[in-house]
């Protein structure tokens, strides 16, 4: 249980956290790892919150709940900071991550308190400057896998690279972009 | 051996009925089984199958279409959950009194009312006398290897009775995790043609099927069902060792987790079973004699096999995820004890109603039942028999 690792996600419906936590598994699973991936489904409409779940495991993972005390979250929209508990159970010698350019003392008055790691990323610039659109998964996958240290970087660019390939068959421009989302996004999740 | 893959339950269970590639499929969308026929449907569509897919208008219409296409001599598969089993209610008896080994996926959701989507078993729970074989799955892993397993055992000239196999909505269909699966070639081999002794379109042999039956012969047809109910046990265990030499995984009527020398154990099938593993370890690190058995074979029952596997234990938890709403206690717990009882097998046991609509059940919930268990044990009694968890106080 020592090397499971439990990630939750808050997002938005329509902003692509369910797809981030799924690609997150993915790429967990293809270094060898045992994964889940799971969204925690309810009424589902644009823009409604949403939860989505990821077990990472170097052997089988048997539980079937949900997560309660997760080592990692990931805010992909930080207008969830102050209506969802986002820090509900999350462990302190684990982190948040939060999609958001607000100052570090705006956070911590939402953040209620939580000791733990603290890490913000500009996804939307990121996105918009890379795709010329605002997709906020991608960066905020790229900051889980830095934040957590699930695998290497080389290691999650390259598989990116693969399954943007397969996933983006159909319109192949879109990969680059997706690419430099993602490098740009390696490198500006910053520790507050 | 094996192909390591991720999928979700409801993938798997897709890519189960791929390699079958059976004669027809019909069936209709219902949450959260609706990803089965449409990823079959993109199987069919790619040419990766040569079934016969029937976009139906209804469930009732899924299960008569599924009964015609096994009269005429075929192979018939469909998928649904609770409202949609509800629709299909009045085929699903004619399915098994015709002995028509028809296989479902049937990823289990509460049934209405109120309107909810969420996993419970209450959709299982109403064909249980229904004359189906059922088998539950705890995961993705499960859900298909069952599926590969289901038309050698409903087909069987000792059986042919049609077969559902059971997953937890949402928890497992919807949920991706590591799966070994088996190469499309050995599926094929494994799974075998088809070869009905008697079907509508063998012009040899002019049949009717599904005449009017009334005092002279019902009775006798109920019980050549039954009879073929209690030949399934065999033909289950061995269809079992022999997907066993296949792929090395082993599958009896019910799991026997740490049970050997368990002193408490709970009973339970699906989702729930592997939670309750992780608890068993955990209490098992604490010095706790914690057991689990997990029914994947729950019609037919194996009431005498499962009253032995308890024989020895100080104190049972039946885990039931349906309410019967009969002021006695859930099915399973109902055919559990019976079993227990009429087997002379005497251990305190309680029956937990928990999981419904989707209430997600944790470890912490297990470790409930355990505590209480250990609490039976100490003072010998077992008050109330009938109770919950996960219940709102």
């Amino acid at each position: 249980m020592e090397n499971m690792i439990e990630i939750r996600w808050h997002g938005r419906g329509g902003q692509g956290a369910k797809t981030a936590s799924l690609l997150l598994a993915d790429a967990a699973f293809n270094t060898g790892k045992y994964i889940q991936g799971f969204p925690e489904y309810g009424p589902e409409r644009m823009g409604a919150p949403i939860t989505a779940y990821n077990r990472i495991s170097t052997s089988p993972i048997r539980l079937h709940s949900n997560i309660y005390e997760p080592d990692y979250v990931v805010v992909v929209d930080d207008t969830l900071l102050e209506s969802v508990d986002v820090t509900a159970g999350l462990k302190e010698s684990g982190a948040i991550i939060i999609n958001t350019t607000r100052d570090a003392d705006y956070l911590k008055s939402v953040l209620k308190g939580y000791k733990g790691a603290v890490y913000t990323i500009d996804a939307r610039k990121i996105s918009v400057d890379a795709l010329g659109k605002y997709f906020p998964n991608t960066p905020m996958l790229a900051a889980i896998v830095k934040v957590s240290n699930i695998m290497s970087d080389e290691e999650f660019l390259e598989d990116m690279k693969g399954s943007f390939k397969h996933k983006f068959a159909k319109k192949p421009e879109v990969i680059e972009g997706n690419m430099k989302a993602i490098e740009t996004a390696l490198k500006e999740v910053k520790k507050i | 051996m094996g192909i390591r893959e991720r999928l979700s339950g409801n993938e798997a269970s897709a890519i189960a009925m791929k390699q079958i590639n059976p004669d027809v499929v019909a069936a209709f969308p219902i949450t959260p089984s609706t990803e089965i026929p449409q990823y079959f449907s993109t199987f069919v569509s790619n040419g990766d199958v040569d079934t016969e897919f029937v976009a139906v208008e209804s469930e009732h219409s899924a299960m008569s279409a599924c009964i015609g296409a096994e009269a005429a001599g075929g192979r018939a598969m469909t998928a649904t959950s609770a409202n949609g089993l509800s629709l299909m209610w009045e085929m699903i008896y004619v399915a098994s009194s015709l002995r028509l080994p028809i296989v479902m996926s049937l990823v289990n959701r509460a049934v209405s009312g109120p309107l909810n989507i969420h996993n419970d078993h209450s959709d299982a729970m109403g064909i249980r006398d229904s004359g189906w074989i059922m088998l539950f799955s705890e995961n993705n892993q499960e859900a298909y290897d069952n599926l590969i397993m289901a038309h050698r055992i409903a087909e069987h000239k000792d059986v042919r009775l049609p077969l559902a196999v059971c997953q937890d909505g949402f928890i497992t269909s919807h949920s991706i995790e590591n799966i070994e699966l088996i190469e499309d070639e050995k599926v094929k081999e494994f799974v075998g043609t088809y070869k009905p002794e008697h079907y509508l379109l063998n012009r040899k042999e002019p049949i009717a099927i599904g005449p009017l039956d009334l005092q002279s012969y019902l009775f006798e047809h109920k019980y050549q069902q039954a009879e073929a109910m209690r030949a399934a046990k065999k033909v289950i265990a061995d269809v079992s060792a022999d997907f066993e030499k296949l792929t090395g995984r082993k599958y009896s009527f019910f799991e026997e987790y740490r049970l050997d020398d368990a002193e408490i154990a709970i009973v339970c099938m699906n989702s729930t079973a592997g939670t309750t593993k992780v608890v068993v370890d955990e209490l098992r690190e604490q010095g706790v004699k914690a057991g689990l058995l997990k029914v994947r074979v729950f019609r037919p029952f194996p009431a005498e096999e499962i009253a032995k596997a308890l024989s020895h234990v100080k104190a049972v938890a039946v885990l039931d995820k349906s309410d019967s709403l009969n002021a006695a206690g859930g099915a399973l717990f109902e055919d559990v004890t019976s079993g227990m009882y009429v087997n002379n097998v005497h251990v305190p046991t309680v029956n937990y109603v928990y999981g419904i609509g989707g209430r997600d059940t944790t470890a912490k919930d297990i470790h409930g039942v355990y505590s209480d268990l250990q609490e039976i044990v100490k003072s010998g009694k077992a008050d109330n028999p009938y109770r919950y968890f996960g219940l709102r106080k």
